[in-house]
């Protein structure tokens, strides 16, 4: 029985998580009960109340008002019960707690910007502290868009011009995918991202280190690692083929068109004004939906991803 | 009432399916006001548009309203008011037979709309030479508020919509004016006047409660 | 004229008519060619070009979908781009919404059946109801455009802003749509002054069919709900087109107003395409258990509660899109009593089948079966109107499970109880028992099998609209293909001999259900005004302990003056002409 239960949702990882199973489970059961109630009865009448002959006499039965009543009041009762406790987990859904720890969220068509109180930026990858209650303030660059944890049980529109939040604490470490759940244009279903839940230190870690620049590392593999993180290869590929967006392979140097602005060759100042003005120059054969990655990528980042690009033929 | 015993004549205007004519013209009158509910809801929408922006922007709402020409939107108010009674009156021309008064009443009726457009029209034109249109390509500088193309847009649509039932109402006219002097109307059926005139209150009806939420906020 | 007004009684001379069989002259040959149905006023032709259209874009949806599903066997690109895949889960949902759903059994069934249940000739305003399919049909053609000439993609409830700014053909397909509004809004018009003004004498209120108050109900809701979607859809294309910023929040808009604006209409639509379904149930149950129904009142009434309650819920569909918990909160109580007097109803339906004496015809199998699905469906949308769990699933394949349950296991599993019950007095004609039955069958078989997964899916997280997904959601989602394969077979078996019985079809008789309904007085197919007679009522439509003879009476010596020379036999209610 249990298992079943497991099935049917994600495993529960967030202390908000409970109040929405419970209720699930609550009304998944009464429901059940009750279907199985109908359907007996649908089956055993239709098959105890088989037409014998033509001259079948039926009797006039119209109306019987203590049962009209009684299956009208039981089930008012039942769904204000389920009212009920559907709204009081909702009020505290949101509700966060005062101390929550606020991450500003971007949505922007079609990867995710995460703005940590430092100043640290991860694209894609939210990391959270474990047990501790995190309150994500969001908006949206461009269309609505949705931020949904399934494992956290807890969903919101993403809106333009607007500010919109949720709150949730989580209670293991471990992932748990993001979704986009408001239709945003034809990538929205690889908007996902991921809630990386670590311990409190690893997460301070993080944190301090988030945007540091490892001097170990040749920048242009440092601008590899850029160009994963943050989303860009869901556009743009290495390899020549074309997606969404242009290829980067052979980009650098190369003779750019333009359908709204004079041809270019590009170099470091195109680099730089795509990825923080994505639209100013639109390429040839493709749409204008790239958004901008101001204050998402800064300037070192930029020359690394420069750097990287480089090295593609 | 008829009796179904199928031997006298029936009135060229009873449909087959109507028992007898008094059926047919409380089914047609019924029918009109049906539909001048789903009317009322269809502009309801715009009204509710304009309430929501006029409670999020009230004082962009009473500074642009003072681009609209209050003498003007009064003297139209008073016109669309008049082609009611005329209207009316050339319902009660039909119900006496009396279709000279009928013919005249409309035409009156049609005038009268047609000033009520007129009028609009150098509204509408003194505004565009202003640069007040509607949406993205509103360009007039003489109003404060950065929001201001908002109540241009809902002035427009609300009017605008109100404007596009007026002239269907005076397409409308013409053709009874036509059927009129075909001699269709007589005091025992004079359905699509009576109809036509409910119509046309209904049109009336909305500018009176434009008119005062547009034109007179200020 | 008819009904009886104290002080003044009126007496009527009635007597028996006996509906003719195998008539020679009946509304399908009554005016012959091409022309004459392009043209026809007869609310029976026009109901059956309604049922042609819709069981067009019936299919072409459907096909829609089955592509859908056939994409998504693997969790990557199958076969198809991702613009294309948007572009059909989007047509999809308009055609299947607006093109079939919305007029299915309004429109089709309706104008064929209201005036025969009603005793009347004919709609008050049967060139309005032609207008009404020219309107369709128009609106359907700029549809067709729409989705030729670029296409769209914004999912069938086109949300600001991404319809505001999209590429794809939004303005021609909302223009459509518009158009379309107002083939259901004058429907609405004539439905509800019909049922007011052109009741046969004696056919109280309290004696009207079912299928008469459901479709007066949803009658009301069309009238009331469609004139906000189109000028919803106005604004839209307006916003496209002159950028007047109500929805664009760059321009100071609100794109949530346009969700508010959006539902207001198409939650009471849902109610449009389900009351309908209903009124077919209730119909069919009586007839196939051969007892009166039970709760007449509260059936009766219930339909008018909910399409009441029913434009009370909007907000439900948007507990994420950022209303005030106080909003969500009221939304949220009234969904829960909307769902109480559609549950009164199974209850009342089940009680009718209790010690009835029950057939078990395909029209009642459908009838079942629609208790079955729809009361899944009913409990779902439960689980979503709670708040906290609503959360988890909105937005999520669970609602489009939901949804399907009600829509395709609740309205159409009604629609075609209604079909297979009202096809021999269209078409005088009976289909092959023994296969209906098979795809019936099959259909449940294979709509559970498509469907049932889902709810699962959802509650994992599987979110809606999505062309790419994670690995974990493969098993299902390859189920649901299968069995929506399984559902094509059984539609086309059921198109196999639905045509079957057109071209070679047994022979009907005029009540081969023996219904005490008024529709089944008159021949089949029905004559080309109905009634030869002004039919009279003295019982409510189901009252199966009354004699059959009972609910055939009519004015003595009427006719509209067809047969004056006629001589009576009183006794055996036939005619002959006077020699």
């Amino acid at each position: 029985m249990n298992r079943l239960t497991e099935y049917m949702l994600p495993p529960a990882r967030s202390t908000l998580a409970s109040e929405t199973d419970a209720l699930f489970h609550f009304i998944n059961v009464t429901s059940i009960i009750l279907l199985v109630g109908i359907t007996f009865a649908i089956l055993y009448f239709a098959w105890k109340y088989r037409r014998r002959s033509e001259d079948d006499v039926t009797p006039v039965i119209t109306h019987n008002n203590k049962l009209e009543i009684t299956w009208s009041v039981i089930p008012l009762i039942m769904v204000m019960i389920v009212f009920g406790w559907g709204f009081s987990g909702y009020m505290n859904l949101v509700t966060p707690p005062d101390d929550a720890y606020e991450i500003r969220v971007e949505g922007a068509s079609w990867n995710w910007r995460f703005f940590y109180d430092n100043g640290a930026v991860s694209v894609n990858e939210l990391n959270v502290p474990v047990d501790r209650p995190i309150k994500l303030i969001m908006s949206s660059t461009d269309v609505i868009h949705s931020f949904y944890v399934p494992d956290f049980r807890v969903k919101r529109d993403v809106l333009p011009n607007r500010y919109s939040s949720i709150w949730f604490e989580a209670t293991e470490t471990g992932q748990s995918v993001i979704f986009c759940t408001e239709y945003c244009g034809e990538q929205h279903s690889n908007m996902d991202g991921m809630v990386n839940v670590m311990s409190q230190d690893e997460f301070d870690t993080w944190l301090e280190s988030g945007n540091a620049v490892d001097e170990s590392v040749p920048p242009a593999e440092r601008g590899e690692a850029l160009v994963s993180q943050n989303g860009c290869n869901a556009c743009h590929s290495v390899d020549g083929s074309s997606g969404v967006g242009p290829s980067f392979a052979g980009l650098w140097g190369s003779e750019r068109t333009f359908q709204n602005a004079e041809p270019v060759t590009a170099d470091e100042n195109y680099i730089r004004e795509s990825i923080l003005e994505s639209n100013a120059k639109i390429l040839e054969g493709y749409d204008p939906v790239m958004p901008s990655y101001q204050g998402v990528i800064n300037d070192q980042q930029i020359g690394d991803i420069i750097e990287y690009i480089k090295t593609l033929e | 009432m008829s009796d179904t015993s199928g031997v006298q004549d029936k009135p060229k205007h009873l449909k087959h399916y109507f028992v007898d004519s008094d059926q047919q013209f409380e089914a047609s009158k019924m029918g009109m006001w049906v539909f001048l509910v789903t009317e009322i809801l269809f502009f309801g929408g715009l009204f509710a548009a304009y309430i929501v922006y006029r409670s999020w922007y009230p004082e962009l709402y009473i500074q642009a309203s003072t681009e609209l020409d209050t003498f003007w939107g009064t003297v139209n108010t008073a016109v669309l008011i008049g082609s009611s009674l005329t209207v009316a009156m050339a319902i009660r021309s039909a119900q006496l037979n009396q279709i000279k008064g009928l013919i005249t009443n409309l035409w009156i009726t049609i005038s009268l709309a047609f000033v009520f457009m007129v009028i609009k029209f150098f509204e509408y034109t003194h505004k565009f030479d202003k640069g007040i249109l509607p949406g993205e390509y509103y360009t007039y500088e003489g109003l404060a508020h950065e929001k201001a193309n908002i109540f241009f847009s809902i002035y427009y649509m609300m009017t605008g919509l109100h404007g596009i039932h007026v002239i269907i109402g005076i397409g409308l006219m013409l053709f009874l004016v036509y059927k009129a002097k075909k001699g269709v109307f007589s005091s025992e059926y004079y359905t699509p006047v009576e109809i036509t005139g409910l119509y046309w209150h209904l049109v009336d009806v909305i500018w009176i409660f434009l008119f005062p939420l547009l034109y007179l906020i200020d | 004229m008819a009904t009886t007004d104290a002080p003044n009684i009126k007496r009527l001379q009635v007597r028996r008519f006996k509906p003719e069989e195998s008539p020679k002259e009946h509304y399908l040959n009554a005016e012959k060619g091409l022309w004459s149905w392009l043209s026809t006023v007869d609310h029976k032709r026009i109901g059956l070009m309604y049922f042609g259209s819709i069981a067009f874009f019936f299919l072409f949806g459907g096909i829609l979908a089955l592509v859908l599903r056939t994409e998504l066997l693997t969790p990557t690109q199958s076969f198809i781009e991702a613009e294309t895949y948007n572009q059909i889960f989007t047509l999809h949902g308009a055609i299947m919404i607006f093109f079939f759903l919305v007029p299915s059994v309004p429109a089709a069934l309706g104008n064929f059946i209201l005036p025969l249940q009603l005793g009347a000739k004919d709609v008050a305003f049967p060139r309005l109801n032609l207008a009404s399919f020219y309107i369709y049909t128009i609106g359907a053609i700029f549809t067709l455009i729409a989705i030729f000439t670029g296409g769209i993609d914004t999912g069938w409830t086109f949300y600001t802003p991404y319809s505001a700014e999209t590429s794809s053909n939004v303005i021609m397909m909302t223009l459509g749509i518009f158009i379309l509004g107002f083939s259901s809004i004058l429907t609405g018009v004539n439905f509800i002054v019909t049922i007011h003004k052109m009741r046969a004498p004696g056919l109280t209120w309290n004696k009207l069919p079912l299928n008469i108050w459901a479709l007066y109900a949803t009658s009301i809701i069309q009238v009331l709900a469609t004139p906000v979607l189109a000028i919803t859809v106005l604004l839209l294309a307006m916003e496209r087109m002159l950028g007047i910023g109500i929805f664009d929040p760059a321009l100071g808009g609100d794109p949530v107003l346009y969700q508010h604006f959006f539902w207001f209409y198409s939650h009471p639509a849902v109610y449009i395409m389900i009351v309908p379904g209903f009124g077919v149930i209730s119909e069919v149950i009586s007839t196939f258990s051969r007892k009166t129904i039970f709760g007449y009142w509260a059936i009766a009434l219930s339909s008018l509660a909910i399409a009441f309650i029913g434009f009370l819920v909007w907000g439900h569909h948007m507990f994420t899109a950022g209303q005030s918990s106080l909003a969500s909160m009221v939304f949220s109580f009234l969904t829960f009593l909307v769902g109480i007097p559609t549950g009164i109803k199974i209850f009342n339906w089940l009680a009718t089948m209790y010690k009835g004496s029950i057939d078990m015809k395909t029209p009642m199998l459908y009838a079942m079966v629609f208790l079955f699905l729809f009361t899944i469906g009913g409990f779902t949308g439960i689980m979503l109107g709670a708040l906290v769990v609503d959360i988890h699933l909105h937005d999520t394949y669970y609602v489009v499970a939901h949804f399907h349950y009600v829509m395709m296991g609740g309205m159409v599993m009604a629609f075609l109880a209604g079909i297979h019950y009202w096809w021999p007095k269209m078409f005088g004609k009976m289909y092959n028992e023994f296969w209906a039955k098979i795809a019936c069958g099959i259909i449940f078989i294979g709509f559970n099998m498509t469907f049932l997964p889902q709810f699962i899916m959802g509650a994992q997280g599987m979110p809606r609209r999505y062309y790419n997904y994670i690995d974990q959601f493969q098993p299902f989602h390859q189920f649901s293909t299968m069995g929506s394969y399984v559902l094509g077979v059984g539609f086309l078996i059921i198109a196999a001999y639905m045509i079957h019985s057109l071209l070679r079809g047994k022979e009907a008789g005029s009540n081969p259900w023996g219904s005490r309904a008024l529709e089944w007085q008159t021949s089949s197919p029905a004559p080309h005004h109905n009634f030869e007679h002004t039919p009279v009522i003295i019982n409510g439509p189901y009252d199966y302990h009354k004699p059959m003879s009972e609910f055939q009476l009519g004015i003595a010596h009427s006719h509209n003056g067809h047969h004056e020379g006629e001589k009576v036999d009183v006794e055996t209610g036939t005619a002959q002409e006077k020699a």
